[in-house]
């Protein structure tokens, strides 16, 4: 888990993953919005359905890819958090009829 | 600096174009706009800074306090672009450079070609993988990551926190961890110890820098407030009841297991190439860093016309000569351009190009001191070297020895790593490693693993709305 040092403010931006309600703080990335809200797995991989969160924070391992507002394949780590986002995590190859 | 907010605004040609806005890639700006030049600096984040001064314009966190003055040195760079007169697009990634320097632009979805008569790269450095068994499990990160987390959020990791491999970074983290009052629970360093005959002769200029000024003291803090476990070996990462469990050996003794909510890996980091590769500049194999970097000249030029390098992303020495290197390719698109002659650019530069030679003499040091040693570079045989595919260490060797493959552009073939969605970004440099060690050969005698745009994901509606 991660926790929010008290002397860091900004205002609360709301936005849901899988379903769930979450908050997060503007200037947050959407990983880091995720991870402040407790989220550790934000996808699956291609080849055996296990189970990955962010490793490296700076776009370079893709491990941190979720759908946003419907669109597939985005860096949650590049991406700012913007109020009323709707995040679905990623879930190993897209299937014939999905 | 007027920020744009989509790419309808950009113009059509620039003089200059800089992808990246850390300290090279501002200080270029800066230069360039003094000239007189129209520039463009395209950056993936969202403000500028960087890697190194991430979030600093908008940081949640107050100034000096957990993250210290190096950081908070930062500033000037940044308050000096924001009065330059340049056109700064944020939050856009360049998916595309070719040789006759266009750039393919995206943002919110949308992309445009524009050309450039100069561009210089500044696309700043990544974290070296590390490829120990378990290092994909969710809850494992980079340092750096972490990192990032605490300079734009100002989250911290809770819980057990074990911090492990070596490097300058992995020391200035474990401060910052402990100013925000959330000490890592131990430290387990991977760092060599090379002999003193190869560390001697680079010690004088070391001890007159900074870097011993302010390293020495930083890992005095730090060993003070945690858990130091020296010559760790055999790592491996499981899932434990309340979360990780790392297993190591110290010292050549019998495993230990440690519990973890957070397992923090960093062994240095190296150059990002992805970019600088597909735009076609030729790299050279660096033994001292273990790493690739670009062919390029004291002003940055690469071996394409046009096209210059500049900061981390040109190879490795910190972030004041990113910001002397910035500027020196600044200077050098001027005078190609025509706003300033041979002999002023070399004026201007002589200063800048001085203590860059004075800055790498001091950094050798770090370099001898924290070079992963060839077994954490290339990782544990278990250990998955290419994420995305799932590829093992070990499956790369018996790949390479079954079919011969003669580099890493023929073993995707039979793989497929570097075929997933990071592109290569993360498994190349061990892969290479991997094969050249079983061919017997240095790393430098192998072809790199060819980037292929579009280098970042866009839809195809995206494409196909592209006006050419
Ligand atoms: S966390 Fe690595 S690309 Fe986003």
């Amino acid at each position: 888990m991660f926790k929010r040092l008290s002397e860091a403010s900004g205002r609360v931006l709301s936005f849901t993953f899988d379903g769930q309600p979450l908050e997060g703080r503007e200037g947050d990335s959407l990983a880091a919005a995720l991870l402040a809200g407790g989220v550790g797995v934000f996808r699956t991989t291609v080849p055996s359905d296990a189970s990955r969160g962010p490793y490296c924070l700076m776009g370079v391992c893709f491990d941190c890819l979720v759908e946003v507002d419907g669109v597939a394949n985005r860096q949650a780590c590049m991406i700012p958090l913007r109020e009323g986002m709707c995040v679905t995590p990623q879930r190993r190859a897209r299937q014939l009829g999905e | 600096m007027r920020r744009l907010g989509a790419v309808d605004e950009l113009a059509a040609t620039y003089d200059l174009a800089i992808v990246g806005a850390g300290p090279a890639g501002l200080s270029a700006a800066v230069t360039a706009g003094q000239f007189g030049l129209s520039v463009l600096l395209v950056d993936e984040k969202t403000a500028p800074g960087g890697q190194i001064y991430h979030g600093i314009a908008a940081s949640p966190l107050k100034r000096g306090s957990i993250l210290g003055p190096d950081y908070w040195s930062g500033a000037a760079l940044v308050e000096g672009f924001a009065a330059a007169d340049v056109d700064y697009l944020a939050g856009a990634m360049v998916w595309q450079l070719d040789q006759d320097r266009h750039l393919y632009i995206g943002a919110d979805g949308k992309s445009r070609r524009i050309a450039a008569q100069a561009v210089i790269l500044a696309t700043g450095a990544q974290e070296r993988p590390f490829p120990i068994e378990g290092w994909t499990r969710p809850g494992v990160m980079g340092v750096g990551a972490a990192q990032m987390l605490l300079k734009s959020s100002g989250l911290i990791a809770e819980g057990r926190v074990v911090l492990v491999g070596a490097g300058p970074l992995l020391w200035l983290f474990a401060a910052q961890m402990i100013a925000a009052g959330s000490p890592p629970s131990a430290i387990l360093s991977t760092a060599a110890t090379p002999s003193l005959g190869r560390l001697i002769p680079l010690l004088p200029s070391f001890l007159a820098s900074a870097y011993a000024r302010k390293g020495l003291s930083l890992v005095q803090r730090v060993r003070r407030a945690s858990r130091l476990v020296s010559s760790v070996t055999d790592l491996r990462i499981e899932t434990g009841e309340s979360g990780l469990k790392i297993a190591y050996r110290a010292g050549g003794q019998a495993e230990r297991i440690f519990e973890a909510e957070h397992v923090l890996l960093h062994q240095g980091v190296v150059p990002n190439l992805n970019l600088i590769r597909s735009a076609g500049c030729t790299i050279a194999w660096d033994d001292a860093q273990a790493c690739w970097h670009p062919i390029a000249d004291d002003w940055g030029a690469s071996s394409v016309e046009g096209i210059a390098v500049a900061g981390d992303g040109a190879g490795i020495q910190g972030a004041e000569t990113a910001a002397r290197r910035g500027r020196l390719a600044a200077l050098d698109a001027a005078c190609r351009l025509g706003r300033i002659d041979g002999a002023a650019r070399d004026r201007a530069g002589a200063e800048d190009i001085a203590a860059i030679g004075k800055d790498a003499k001091a950094r050798r040091l770090l370099d001898v001191l924290y070079r992963p040693t060839a077994a954490f570079r290339m990782g544990s045989p278990k250990a998955l070297v290419c994420r995305c595919e799932e590829v093992t260490g070990e499956r790369i060797r018996q790949v390479v020895r079954e079919t011969k493959a003669v580099g890493p552009n023929q073993l995707k073939t039979y793989l497929r790593c570097g075929m997933g969605p990071c592109q290569g970004r993360f498994c190349a440099l061990t892969v290479n490693e991997i094969i050249a060690e079983e061919r017997g050969i240095s790393p430098g005698k192998i072809e790199p693993m060819r980037v292929r745009p579009p280098i970042k994901p866009i839809t195809v509606a995206e494409f196909a709305a592209l006006d050419l």
